[in-house]
């Protein structure tokens, strides 16, 4: 245990800088978002608030979540690490996917830009990760990867891991989130609704079953005490429920405004707000 | 009369809207009897008794994966009843008897499920640790019982043509 305090100690300043970083970059997503949507009032064109809220949502949870007092204590407390893995990875990724980045991108950008984040989304690379199985893969089977393997710990040791991880955590999510709602952004290409239930279906399975082995069996290595993951395996199984079932809603109050096979520039109509 | 009209004739005289899509109606109510079942039991006996345990260390490995698949069938249902509920509604093709019946068999069916494979095939964990189980699992299962007999009344009931329409 010693030797892990002096490790927080020496990351103490790395890991404050790295929360005030991740602050200011949300600082600076909401003001762009709020830009562009004002912009596009003023050319007289629409744009959902709903819209607006969830995005406003998601940056802000997402900077609860990298704040430095939080960083600093969910290193040594494994309930607040799982606090921030449930903001940065399930619920403030929901809100930024409802929020349509990437359509405001799109009417805002110049033209070349435009063509350019299109061919992106239409390419082969995008296709792949963008299916929902393999969001899935990307997103829960990292989670097994972090708390079954090593890599937990390692983290602990690496400030570079530890930003990494977060990073995909919060990228995996937004992924997966897009993926099975088919949107609102456009997607490369659209998937059944019985498809992208039953990858939510095996999502919740195996986070259910994550969090019951992590109470179960521990975690590797010994950086918390038995009775704060069994208390933090708990937080995931419920707090990962209330998340899920506000990804379900979602997914179940778009699908009947979601237009059919479609216009790839043509937004989903709104009301996809949680 | 035209067929269409004899049919709709005939529709009229079993129970419920003229339109009603009854196998949906079927389907809404056991969705949302099981998740509501499944709510109570997470509720009530996981956190306001504290009967259940989150975990009691007797599990085996396949009993904890089965109960993750269990868990997300539970969410699944509880937001596809309710969604279908609202578009049945929406399209005026909702019928309450058979879902009322289709509620009470999902949730003694959930209930005897739960009862029958979760704490005793599974042994996910137990309905309370005490010394003597058995009073505990019978009234569990045979709450589900009458649960089971009560949708099954209703279910007869829905169908017999109703006097007077």
């Amino acid at each position: 245990m010693e030797h892990l305090h002096v490790q927080h100690a020496e990351h103490g300043l790395g890991l404050t800088l790295s929360g005030v970083a991740a602050i200011v970059l949300m600082l600076c997503l909401a003001v762009a978002y709020l830009r562009g949507v004002r912009h596009l009032r003023r050319a007289g064109r629409r744009w959902p608030r709903a819209r607006t809220a969830a995005f406003l949502t998601g940056v802000g949870l997402l900077a609860i979540g990298a704040s430095p007092p939080l960083m600093q204590a969910a290193m040594a407390d494994f309930r607040l690490h799982m606090l921030q893995h449930l903001l940065a990875g399930m619920l403030a990724p929901l809100g930024l996917v409802l929020g349509a980045p990437v359509c405001l991108m799109l009417r805002r950008l110049p033209k070349k830009l435009v063509l350019r984040l299109s061919g992106l989304l239409h390419s082969a690379w995008i296709g792949f990760v963008a299916h929902p199985c393999i969001a899935l893969l990307l997103n829960v089977g990292g989670l097994y990867l972090l708390y079954l393997t090593p890599l937990y710990d390692a983290m602990h040791a690496s400030l570079v891991l530890h930003g990494l991880v977060h990073v995909h955590i919060v990228l995996a999510g937004c992924l997966f989130t897009w993926s099975v709602l088919d949107g609102p952004d456009p997607v490369p290409r659209r998937h059944s609704m019985r498809l992208r239930l039953a990858t939510v279906f095996i999502a919740i399975a195996a986070h259910t079953l994550l969090s019951k082995v992590i109470y179960a069996y521990g975690l590797p290595g010994g950086v918390h005490p038995q009775e704060q993951i069994e208390a933090g395996a708990q937080w995931m199984y419920y707090g990962g429920d209330v998340a899920e079932l506000l990804l379900l809603i979602a997914m179940f109050a778009r699908r009947k405004h979601t237009p059919g096979a479609g216009d790839f520039f043509r937004d989903a109509p709104a009301a996809a707000s949680t | 009369m035209t067929a269409t009209g004899e049919r709709r004739e005939a529709t009229a005289r079993w129970a419920g809207p003229v339109h009603a899509d009854l196998r949906r109606s079927l389907q809404a109510g056991a969705l949302i009897g099981i998740a509501l079942m499944a709510g109570v039991d997470e509720i009530i006996f996981h956190q306001v008794l504290g009967w259940h345990h989150f975990y009691d260390r007797a599990t085996p490995a396949i009993g904890l994966m089965t109960d993750g698949l269990l868990h997300a069938a539970e969410l699944i249902a509880l937001v596809a009843g309710f969604f279908l509920l609202a578009e049945l509604r929406q399209r005026q093709a909702f019928d309450r008897a058979r879902a009322r019946a289709a509620f009470f068999l999902g949730a003694g069916g959930f209930q005897l499920f739960d009862g029958i494979v979760d704490h005793k095939l599974l042994r996910l964990h137990q309905i309370r640790y005490v010394d003597n189980l058995l009073p505990y699992d019978i009234a569990w299962n045979l709450s589900a019982l009458i649960m089971l007999g009560i949708g099954l009344w209703l279910l007869a009931r829905a169908r017999k043509p109703q006097p007077g329409l």
